[in-house]
């Protein structure tokens, strides 16, 4: 199996711990990430701008994977939606013809051929849960996990094509169970992490992330698993200012789905970023390692 | 639905003295997110699944469609609401009535961006995606860092999004 790794923006400067450990967790199935040196912003941040700049370089993005003969494995939900909505819109009746003419001009082609999924959705989807058993080395049991999964890991569904249940998720959970781990339900699964107000209106995004804080803080869960660095923005690296904004406590680790599964697979902190988390995991994983 | 006749104010003459803003307001009458938006029948399923509006007085998906439908174009282009939507699709997905709304307030937020300026964030936002084609761009520091920790190096510069895109 073998995907062009799109890492987008922020993984890459700021995610590192997903980037190392989505590579790790990727190499023990067997999964083969080629990197493209010339990927671009995926557009997502464009599309409030101008959306016709955000389509091209979406599809910019997509023909230089398209050149080399291979689909999209993304890890942040963001850079998914806007590629899926840019490979969903060739396959409409839409016209693209002077854009794509545009990117014709620079020397590029892009004709629809490119899937685009998660690796949430690949592991998901693309390997068989007996093969991802078969990785594991410890057993998670006892560890009660909140499973975050945001708006674009699924969302606007129309172009996901049938993809989780938005009103129902549950690919992660299901991921997350064959570890042994527990997951727990809670209030307000659905709510967006509001990242994207961050820039625009900082104390109305951190309100927002805090209500999750409360709803997973009350039903006691032990960390938080989710598969966008944006959101992991909002929960570990603003957690502690919120609990200085809101004069709160909540000290809840919050881990990259493919962390988890790098811990069941028994590979070694480090290689699965764990130190570079905001919130500490090392009292939480203790008994892991 | 025929293209613009989902606004009553169309059918009016318009009687704007700004071409500009005319242009703008074809724009958003012509663009497939605003064609179905005089479906809307104010349940408010929008407003009560928006992250956003249940904590912001000033926020609301379904305020913006009826300023929309009642005509308020020039007031609704200048609403600095426009940008505490999330895009998170809540509300879209949930619509009885099969609205964007989501698409909709983005198609809204670029048109914002044609009439006038985007809030300071989303400016600088754009000019650092322009000039470095990624929001957060990379230098030998943190290149090192990376190789460190054995993640494939990155190109530092990027001028192909400016070419793409910086020539509108
Ligand atoms: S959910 Fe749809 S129909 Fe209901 S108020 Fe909102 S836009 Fe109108
Ligand atoms: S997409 Fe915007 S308007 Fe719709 S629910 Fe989310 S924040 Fe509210």
């Amino acid at each position: 199996m073998k995907y062009a790794l799109f890492l987008g923006c922020t993984i890459p400067a700021r995610a590192r711990n997903y980037e190392l450990s989505a590579r790790s967790v990727a190499s023990r199935l067997g999964i083969e990430f080629i990197d493209i040196q010339d990927f671009v912003c995926c557009g997502f941040p464009m599309k409030g701008i101008d959306r016709r700049a955000a389509w091209l370089m979406g599809a910019y993005n997509l023909a230089l994977v398209e050149n080399k003969g291979l689909d999209v494995c993304t890890l942040c939900s963001s850079c998914t939606s806007a590629l899926t909505e840019v490979a969903h819109s060739m396959a409409s009746e839409e016209d693209h013809g002077d854009m794509l003419a545009s990117l014709e001009q620079m020397g590029f082609q892009y004709t629809g051929k490119v899937k685009v999924r998660h690796i949430a959705r690949i592991l998901f989807e693309q390997v068989d849960r007996e093969k991802i058993r078969k990785t594991f080395e410890k057993d998670l049991s006892g560890l009660r996990v909140a499973v975050h999964y945001g708006c674009h890991y699924f969302k606007p569904s129309e172009v996901y094509e049938g993809f989780d249940d938005p009103e129902a998720p549950y690919t992660i959970e299901e991921l997350v169970r064959l570890t042994g781990a527990q997951v727990v339900d809670y209030p307000g699964k659905k709510r967006c992490c509001g990242g994207p107000v961050l820039p625009v209106e900082e104390k109305a995004a951190l309100t927002v992330a805090k209500q999750k804080l409360d709803d997973i803080r009350e039903v006691g869960a032990d960390l938080i698993c989710l598969v966008c660095p944006f959101c992991a923005l909002m929960y570990d690296g603003n957690q502690k200012g919120i609990e200085a904004e809101f004069e709160e406590s909540y000290n809840i680790p919050v881990l990259y789905l493919t962390q988890l599964l790098g811990v069941a697979m028994g590979i070694d902190r480090k290689p699965l970023g764990l130190n570079l988390n905001v919130v500490k995991t090392k009292k939480l994983l203790e008994r892991f390692y | 639905m025929e293209k613009g006749t989902c606004n009553q104010g169309t059918q009016r003459k318009l009687v704007l003295s700004n071409e500009r803003i005319a242009g703008l307001l074809k724009e958003l009458l012509d663009c497939s997110e605003a064609q179905g938006i005089s479906a809307c029948f104010m349940c408010r399923t929008c407003s009560s699944s928006c992250p956003i509006a249940t904590l912001e007085k000033g926020f609301d998906p379904v305020k913006l469609i009826r300023m929309c439908l009642y005509g308020l174009w020039d007031q609704l282009l200048r609403d600095p609401t426009l940008w505490l939507c999330t895009s998170c699709y809540a509300c879209q997905e949930r619509c009885p009535q099969g609205i964007k709304i989501a698409d909709f307030i983005t198609v809204l937020k670029n048109l914002a961006v044609k009439k006038g300026e985007p809030p300071p964030g989303i400016k600088a936002q754009r000019e650092i995606i322009t000039q470095a084609g990624r929001v957060y761009p990379l230098d030998e520091f943190d290149n090192k860092k990376r190789a460190k920790m054995g993640l494939p190096e990155l190109p530092t510069t990027c001028t192909v999004v400016g070419r793409l895109i910086g020539a509108e």
